[in-house]
């Protein structure tokens, strides 16, 4: 069988022609897209390493059939930074010691990004620590993701009050 | 996982008439794509809903009923303000479940529909004995079989919830506590039929100012329950006129306990009088596997639920949903 689709890929279009129904998103990115960026931690939607975001919303890609998201737009944690400057969420995962393996942070960081956006957390720890609960990291460096979700939300807070003014 | 047919019919009426036996319905996928992973579900054809229109809306209707689309996402349901405040315990136990990549994709009939937890599902074949933590203790006589894993069904089940469904030979409806069915299949629906929406009657809403969903699991966020509880009731001055209650993970259905209800109805709250009702809750309650603890657990967490209820819906969502520590803040709220 052949199902077609196109897809919005971090601001790129994409018309991809699947020849398995079977395939995720987070199969596509990797597998056949060369986009490695995204990781394969469980594959059962328990760890969150394969979090993007589709259409804004951060979710599971792991969970998700990529024949299901025709039109879609997905990022990715390379489409984050823009040119040379980091997202202020990666420099606040960089700055906070957010990570020691590396291998949980971009489910992390698109969890942040989509945490953010959805602005239920704002800077409270305790709140922030429960809508990260979907990302697992082994190495424990939960400490330092809760600063870096912390400070990233006040900084980007602070900078949409500058654009508003 | 193995190979299936694809289909997305562009229209509820396509998506019907492409039903055929084998076929199954896919949704938000978190729970079924998770089973065709492991093998315990294999669908031969797979029917993609989840962009079907007019199955997304949360609407008020003129009754003052809620009718809420079949593929409204968890995250939405309980972020939606207006419902947040006419149901507050149901937005509670939306926000309980699973993690918010889950709820972002989840959808309101997946919900209702989804599978025993993982634990029952090692491989392909049941093993309801792997894990006796998500045993019944109530509603399967002794026997092992896994809980209903819903945290957003429990309230639900309290509040006179309707399911909206429709089939080959059209529409029907009928209450959600009559979807379930001990054994195989669990749910009451005919092969070939789809949930279409789910309705909460107008009186649901009378139970705002004092309602609760409260879970309780082995881990803070992101794990099922081990007992959960959700206590509503309407108050007349100081009196109860009206307590619903119903249990999470006990039985292998959402629990609602009329003899609690009927004990709760006329009395002024209390502690005793809320442990007499959560006895009742648990009156007939059997363990299996050595799960004798989920039997106190659970009277204790109904009991807990009816005081927090009492003590009235707290005006900001807690941190922690259905968490007794929830209105804490700092590093000490994890204890």
């Amino acid at each position: 069988m052949s199902l077609s689709i196109h897809l919005s890929i971090n601001g790129t279009e994409r018309d991809v022609a699947l020849d398995d129904p079977r395939v995720t998103l987070l199969d596509l990115l990797r597998e056949r897209l060369a986009m490695p960026g995204t990781k394969k931690g469980c594959d059962r939607g328990q760890c969150g390493a394969c979090t993007v975001l589709v259409d804004g919303r951060r979710i599971n890609s792991c969970l998700t059939l990529a024949a299901t998201l025709d039109g879609a737009q997905v990022t990715t944690i390379e489409g984050l930074a823009q040119g040379g400057d980091l997202h202020p969420v990666q420099a606040a995962f960089v700055e906070h010691d957010g990570f020691q393996c590396g291998y949980c942070t971009p489910g992390q960081i698109m969890s942040a990004v989509g945490l953010i956006a959805e602005g239920s957390a704002g800077d409270d720890p305790e709140r922030i620590r429960e809508g990260m609960s979907g990302n697992l990291c082994r190495c424990a460096a939960y400490h330092g993701i809760t600063q870096a979700v912390q400070d990233a939300t006040r900084r980007m807070n602070a900078a949409a009050r500058e654009d508003a003014a | 996982m193995k190979m299936f047919d694809f289909a997305q019919p562009a229209t509820l009426d396509e998506a019907i008439g492409a039903w055929e036996p084998g076929a199954a319905w896919l949704g938000g996928g978190t729970n079924l794509v998770d089973l065709m992973k492991t093998g315990a579900v294999q669908p031969a054809k797979l029917i993609d809903i989840s962009r079907l229109p007019g199955l997304a809306g949360i609407d008020e209707l003129d009754d003052g009923a809620t009718r809420i689309g079949a593929l409204v996402r968890n995250a939405d349901l309980a972020g939606d303000p207006a419902f947040a405040g006419r149901y507050p315990m149901v937005a509670e136990a939306l926000l309980s479940g699973a993690s918010g990549q889950l709820r972002n994709a989840a959808t309101v009939a997946g919900n209702l529909m989804q599978y025993p937890r993982d634990a029952y599902f090692p491989g392909p074949e049941p093993d309801p004995m792997a894990d006796a933590s998500s045993l019944s203790v109530l509603g399967a006589g002794g026997e092992p079989v896994t809980v209903h894993p819903s945290d957003f069904c429990v309230p639900l089940v309290a509040l006179d919830a309707v399911v909206e469904i429709l089939g080959p030979d059209g529409p029907r409806e009928i209450a959600l506590a009559d979807l379930y069915q001990p054994g195989e299949p669990r749910t009451t629906l005919i092969p070939g039929e789809l949930v279409t929406a789910l309705r909460l009657p107008a009186a649901a809403a009378e139970f705002r100012a004092n309602c609760r969903y409260l879970k309780v699991r082995d881990r803070t966020s992101f794990a099922f329950a081990m007992a959960s509880a959700a206590a509503s009731l309407r108050m007349d001055g100081p009196h109860i006129a009206e307590a619903r209650l119903s249990l999470g993970a006990v039985a292998p259905k959402p629990w609602r306990v009329a003899e609690a209800e009927a004990l709760l109805k006329g009395q002024a709250p209390g502690a005793d009088l809320f442990a007499r009702a959560a006895d009742a809750a648990m009156a007939g309650a059997q363990p299996v596997g050595g799960n004798g603890w989920k039997i106190e657990l659970a009277r204790r967490t109904a009991a807990r639920a009816l005081a927090m209820a009492a003590a009235g819906t707290p005006a900001d969502m807690p941190a922690l949903p259905a968490s007794p520590f929830g209105n804490q803040t700092g590093d000490l709220a994890h204890v």
